[in-house]
């Protein structure tokens, strides 16, 4: 479980994150939306430790963020955009990772299977395509089993055969009792996969909670059309 | 520790692929050899080289310091979400850059020296490749500094420019605008400060004195000698070039330690 506990964030006279508090239970795919510049990624950064809070704690499965690392063994993130060091391959990179934590055993690598990147080991990384660098990246956050997956808008860049692939990892994930994280412009998918939703608005929760409680509480539609109506209304007051 | 020489060794893997860093040792082979083929003995190699690195070593290893933390953004970003310090990322990012950097000079350098020359200028040498090893050290740590503390990539390259600037050409200009107009005043130990104040002054000023052309520096040249050529004045000069390359790389480090990404 995840507890954020009055975070703030100011980057020089922009408030991103204003007071935030949430829970975000274990076992469930959580989905962070709102709209550009609303705080998403801050707040997903600020769990991760690349961002640090002007104030409030954050708490990853009981640890106490500050500053130190080892929690992040529990934790596999698939950023926006990846970039590796051009010249290594692809293999190197999954190795350097597996180096670097020395985890060499227990490791997850359907993801490398499914996304055909058996055949793209030796190629160097500048080689690759956008869509293909995602898929090592989405290989790498998978690849040690995380009790714990952050994905920023993980089916940007993915083909609809690499992105069905990994939507229903994510779902066999779930079912495995791996506490899921993302965020996603694209409601549909939300509706497919996220039990919760946390509804960011200038950096302030406007809503979080269950997708069906969002959906009643805003007048039954469906959730594109709420969140709409969420921001419209938002506008208006 | 352990860490700091993995990310170090995929640093490598991917730098040694890289053109520039051959092309850079390149150079320094060139140039060295061409020298040797034109310019005779040992010594007089030395001098000329000396100009052309003291050029050099800073401008390429602020340039590439600054380009490399700025290109490897996202990198960085993907190592910091592993159970790994940012102590320790800092470290191996900055070693790994800065070796392959020592390395391609330090090979480029030494074996026309050892093609051509019988092994009298072997002091001078080393005396010459070691400040080019503090000078590719100072200058890399003090890029990412830069880089770290300057979001704007067009504004963190024209900081770094400016810096080398400043302690290429700038600060000997002041320096030699200040002896010329206080030249009737003692003024040799206020240079000799102001000297060890600027690291490229510093590694020139110690080269200089081990070669014969130190005669030729008259009498500020003969305080000069008296301090930097006795035992004491050579090692307060690298104890000075070692705290020059670890400021910059503390306040590095710290910055890497505090910033958001």
């Amino acid at each position: 479980m995840i507890k954020i506990d009055g975070v703030e964030k100011q980057f020089g006279s922009l408030k991103v994150l204003k007071r935030i508090f949430l829970q975000i239970e274990t076992g469930r795919v959580t989905a962070i939306v709102g709209p550009n510049g609303s705080g998403k990624s801050t707040l997903i950064k600020s769990i991760l430790g690349l961002v640090r809070p002007d104030k409030g704690e954050i708490y990853v499965n009981g640890t106490r963020l500050n500053g130190e690392c080892e929690y992040r063994r529990q934790i596999g993130y698939m950023p926006q955009m990846a970039h590796f060091p051009n010249n290594l391959n692809v293999g190197e990179v999954l190795y350097m990772i597996k180096d670097l934590r020395g985890e060499h055993a227990g490791l997850d690598e359907e993801l490398i299977h499914e996304f055909g990147l058996g055949q793209e080991m030796d190629k160097p990384l500048r080689t690759l395509s956008g869509g293909t660098r995602q898929k090592v990246s989405a290989a790498i956050a998978f690849l040690f089993d995380p009790a714990l997956l952050i994905l920023d808008e993980p089916t940007a860049g993915l083909d609809p055969i690499a992105s069905s692939i990994f939507k229903d990892k994510i779902i066999r994930e779930r079912e495995k009792g791996k506490t899921i994280i993302l965020t996603s412009h694209i409601m549909s998918e939300i509706e497919e996969m996220a039990d919760s939703i946390i509804f960011l608005l200038d950096g302030s929760v406007r809503f979080s909670g269950p997708v069906e409680e969002l959906k009643t509480m805003v007048g039954g539609l469906n959730l594109e059309r709420s969140i709409a109506r969420m921001m419209a209304e938002n506008d208006e007051a | 520790m352990d860490k700091v020489g993995k990310i170090i060794k995929y640093q490598l893997f991917d730098i040694f692929r890289n053109k520039w860093l051959l092309f850079y040792a390149l150079f320094f082979f060139v140039v060295t050899d061409g020298l040797f083929r034109f310019g005779g003995g040992g010594a007089k190699v030395i001098i000329s080289f000396m100009n052309i690195m003291l050029f050099i070593i800073p401008l390429v290893s602020i340039l590439f310091g600054t380009m490399f933390l700025y290109n490897s953004r996202e990198y960085i970003e993907l190592l910091l979400t592993q159970p790994v310090k940012r102590r320790v990322l800092f470290a191996g990012l900055y070693l790994g850059l800065a070796l392959p950097l020592v390395a391609g000079f330090v090979l480029g350098v030494s074996i026309p020296f050892a093609l051509y020359d019988d092994g009298g200028q072997l002091a001078t040498l080393g005396l010459l490749l070691l400040s080019g090893t503090f000078l590719t050290l100072m200058f890399t740590a003090l890029a990412f500094f830069i880089a770290l503390r300057n979001e704007d990539r067009a504004r963190g390259f024209g900081i770094s420019i400016l810096v080398w600037l400043i302690f290429s050409f700038v600060y000997d200009g002041i320096i030699l605008f200040a002896s010329f107009s206080l030249a009737d005043y003692p003024i040799e130990k206020p240079l000799i400060v102001a000297s060890m104040l600027n690291p490229i002054d510093l590694a020139r000023i110690l080269i200089l004195l081990k070669t014969d052309f130190s005669a030729l520096m008259g009498y500020t040249g003969a305080v000069f000698q008296n301090f930097f050529g006795s035992s004491l004045g050579i090692t307060v000069s690298l104890l000075t070039m070692l705290v020059w390359t670890m400021i910059p790389a503390i306040l590095g480090t710290r910055t890497f330690e505090k910033k958001d990404f």
